[in-house]
C-alpha cells in the first residue's frame, strides 16, 4: 500500500512538473516583434554565446541545452573564468566541507563543556546570543582584513555560520541527557571519559546531528552569497559570473545545482540522524 | 553501633525554602541498621521520604544530617559496592540488553576480556530469564523484562548491597509475581543484602525479613520494624497458608491506613523504634485463632 502511494506520489511530481514546464513555454514563446533584428544580430555577434538570452527570458529549450551542455562535460578548465560545473562545485564543497569540519571540531567539545556545566552556559550564553543573529557575510570585511586571502575568508564565513546551532544543540542535548542515566553511570564508577563517550555522547547525539543538519544548511546558503562576494571559484561566483554575461541559461542550470547539491547534503544528514537516533 | 553491616544514624532532609517560606524536614531522626544476608524492606505513602533515604545509601544524594555508614565506612559517594536498580529500568536505549549489563560489568572488571564479560552478562541474564534477548534493544522488550535487565545489570557486578527503589511499580501484577518469584529465588540462593523500596504489603511479606514502616511525611520518620516471623523458604503460592501471613498483613495494611499520619512529628525514641512480630502476637490481631502449635506470644520489644 505505502508503495503505491509512494509511486502516485512520484506520478504526481512528474505532471507538475510537466505543467510547469509547459507554462514556462507558453510564457516565453518568441514575439512578433522583429524589428530591431539587423541590430540585434551585430550585438549578437559582440557579445559570444552569452548573448543568446538577449530575448528575454529563457524558453526551457534553451536552459535544456545549458544543462545538456554542462553535464556532459562537468570538468573542463579553460582558464579561470571558464571551468566545468563539477570543477565550481569541488570549490564551494570543498569550502564548506573544511569551514564545517573546523566549526564542529569547535562547537561539539566547546558545547558538550557548556552542557556539562551551568556555570560555563551562563557565563558564555551573552556571547552566543550577541554572535548568533549576525549575518555571516557580515564578518567578510574583517575576514579579508585579517585574513588577507578571499578562499580562506569564504572558509572562515562558512565557518562561523555554521558554529552556533551546533553549539547550542550540542549544549542542549548534553544539558538534557536523563538524570537516570547519569545515575546509572555514578553507581557504576564510570571515569569521566568514559561516561562523556559511553553515555553522555550517544544519548545527545540525535541533537547533536541535528544541529550538524541545521548548520550544514545554513552553511550551504552561505557559500554562494560568500562566493558572489569573494569571486574566483565555487558555484557562488559561477552564477555571478553567469549574470554578468547576461547568460540566464546557464544562471538558470546553476541554481538547479545548488539546489541538488544542497539537498544531496541533507539527506546525508537525515541518514546519519536515523542512524544515531534511538528508540526509547 | 558499628558492628552491624550498614548502619543509618539520624539522617534528616531538608530543601531550601521555596517561595520563602521555610519548610519542615521531610524526614528527620532516621536511624536503622541492616545486617549482611538481611532483606529490608520499606513502606509508607508517596512524599515520606523513602527515594531520598535509598539515594542517600547509594551515595547519590547527601543528606542534611545524619549520615549512613556501611561496613565501617561511611558513605559519601556511589560505589560499585552498592548495586542500584531504579524506579524507571533507566537502560541506556541505544546499547543492546547485553551491552547494558556488559557496560556495568565492563566498569567493575575493566580488565576483562571481552569473551568473558560477554559470559558473565549472558550468565545473569540467564537468571532472569532473558537468555533469548540478549542482542535486542530495549526498546523491543516488555516492561517486565526491562526491569529484568535492570536487575541482572545490578546482580552481575556481585555488589555487597543491592537497593532497589520500587523495581516492580510499573509492572502488571502477574509480571510482577514472576519477577518477584525471580527475585526471591537469587535472594535465597546468593544471600544478597538487600534494601527495598515497595508500595506493596505482600511483597513486603514475602520478600524482606524486616519492614520498616514509615510514617507520613513531612517530619517522617521510622514508626515501627516490623519483623517478618514466618521461614525464610516461603513462597508466593504457599504463603497465604501461613496463619502468620494474615497477621502481618492486617498490621502492615492498618499501619498504612490508619495510623501512619498519627505519628508525624511525634516525640518518640527514635533511635530505637518499635519492633514488633506480629506474626507471634496476640495483640490487636488475637481475633485470628493462633496455629494450634500456640507459638509464645511475643509483643513489641525493644531492640
Amino acid at each position: 500500500m505505502p508503495r503505491k502511494e509512494a509511486l502516485k506520489a512520484a506520478l504526481l511530481s512528474l505532471i507538475l512538473f510537466a505543467v510547469f514546464l509547459g507554462a514556462w513555454h507558453i510564457a516565453t514563446l518568441p514575439k512578433e516583434s522583429t524589428m530591431a533584428a539587423a541590430q540585434d544580430a551585430e550585438y549578437a555577434a559582440l557579445m559570444g554565446k552569452g548573448a543568446e538570452a538577449k530575448g528575454g527570458f529563457p524558453p526551457p529549450a534553451q536552459v535544456g541545452k545549458a544543462f545538456v551542455a554542462y553535464l556532459s562535460e562537468p570538468f573542463y578548465d579553460r582558464g579561470p573564468n571558464d571551468k566545468g560545473i563539477g570543477i565550481q562545485l569541488a570549490h564551494s564543497l570543498g569550502r564548506v566541507g573544511l569551514g564545517f569540519l573546523l566549526a564542529v571540531l569547535v562547537a561539539v567539545p566547546v558545547g558538550f563543556t557548556i552542557g556539562m556545566s551551568p556555570l560555563l552556559f551562563r557565563a558564555l550564553n551573552p556571547f552566543i546570543q550577541v554572535l548568533k543573529p549576525i549575518s555571516p557575510l557580515a564578518w567578510m570585511p574583517l575576514a579579508l582584513y585579517t585574513l588577507k586571502d578571499s578562499s580562506v575568508s569564504g572558509i572562515f564565513v562558512i565557518f562561523i555560520c555554521s558554529i552556533w546551532p551546533m553549539l547550542i544543540n550540542t549544549a542542549f542535548g548534553v544539558a538534557s541527557v536523563r538524570r537516570e542515566w547519569l545515575n546509572v553511570a555514578r553507581t557504576l564508577e564510570v571515569r569521566p571519559l568514559r561516561k562523556a563517550f559511553l553515555v553522555v555522547l550517544p544519548a545527545a547525539a540525535p541533537t547533536v546531528v541535528t544541529g550538524m543538519r541545521i548548520s550544514m544548511g545554513i552553511a550551504w546558503l552561505v557559500i554562494v552569497a560568500a562566493e558572489m562576494l569573494v569571486g574566483g571559484t565555487g558555484i557562488g561566483y559561477f552564477v555571478w559570473n553567469e549574470w554578468n554575461n547576461l547568460a540566464l541559461p546557464n544562471v538558470i542550470f546553476a541554481i538547479t545545482m545548488i539546489g541538488v547539491v544542497g539537498m544531496a547534503l541533507d539527506l546525508v544528514f537525515a541518514r546519519l540522524q536515523k542512524l544515531v537516533t534511538y528508540v526509547d | 553501633m558499628s558492628e552491624h553491616f550498614l548502619t543509618v544514624e539520624g539522617l534528616g532532609k531538608s530543601y531550601p525554602p521555596a517561595g520563602g517560606k521555610a519548610s519542615p524536614p521531610v524526614f528527620r531522626d532516621i536511624h536503622f541498621h541492616i545486617e549482611q544476608g538481611e532483606f529490608v524492606c520499606i513502606i509508607g505513602h508517596s512524599g515520606c521520604g523513602k527515594t531520598t533515604i535509598l539515594n542517600v545509601m547509594a551515595g547519590l544524594e547527601r543528606p542534611s544530617e545524619g549520615n549512613v555508614i556501611m561496613e565501617g565506612r561511611e558513605v559519601v559517594a556511589p560505589s560499585l559496592d552498592r548495586g542500584v536498580v531504579f524506579q524507571g529500568h533507566a537502560l541506556m536505549p541505544w546499547m543492546s540488553v547485553l551491552g547494558n549489563v556488559a557496560f556495568a560489568v565492563k566498569s567493575r572488571w575493566p580488565d576483562w576480556k571481552k569473551a568473558q564479560v560477554e559470559a558473565h552478562c549472558a550468565r545473569y541474564l540467564e537468571m532472569v530469564g532473558l537468555g533469548q534477548a540478549l542482542h535486542k534493544k530495549p526498546s523491543e522488550l516488555s516492561g517486565g523484562m526491562k526491569q529484568r535487565v535492570g536487575i541482572a545489570r545490578a546482580f552481575a557486578i556481585q555488589p555487597r548491597m543491592l537497593l532497589l527503589d520500587e523495581p516492580f511499580g510499573a509492572l502488571d501484577a502477574l509480571t510482577r509475581g514472576t519477577i518477584q518469584d525471580e527475585l526471591l529465588g537469587i535472594v535465597q540462593a546468593t544471600r544478597q543484602t538487600v534494601f527495598m523500596i515497595t508500595h506493596d504489603v505482600d511483597e513486603a511479606i514475602l520478600l524482606a525479613d524486616k519492614v520498616l514502616l514509615m510514617s507520613n511525611g513531612p517530619l517522617a520518620r521510622i514508626a515501627e520494624i516490623v519483623q517478618v516471623t514466618m521461614p525464610r523458604d516461603r513462597t508466593r503460592n504457599t504463603m497465604h497458608h501461613d496463619p502468620q501471613y494474615y497477621r502481618i498483613r492486617n498490621h502492615l495494611v492498618d499501619f498504612l491506613v490508619n495510623r501512619s499520619r498519627d505519628y508525624a512529628g511525634a516525640a518518640a525514641d527514635a533511635r530505637h523504634p518499635p519492633v514488633v512480630r506480629p506474626g507471634l502476637a496476640d495483640g490487636p490481631e488475637a481475633a485470628i485463632p493462633e496455629p494450634a502449635s500456640g507459638r509464645p506470644a511475643a509483643r513489641a520489644v525493644h531492640s
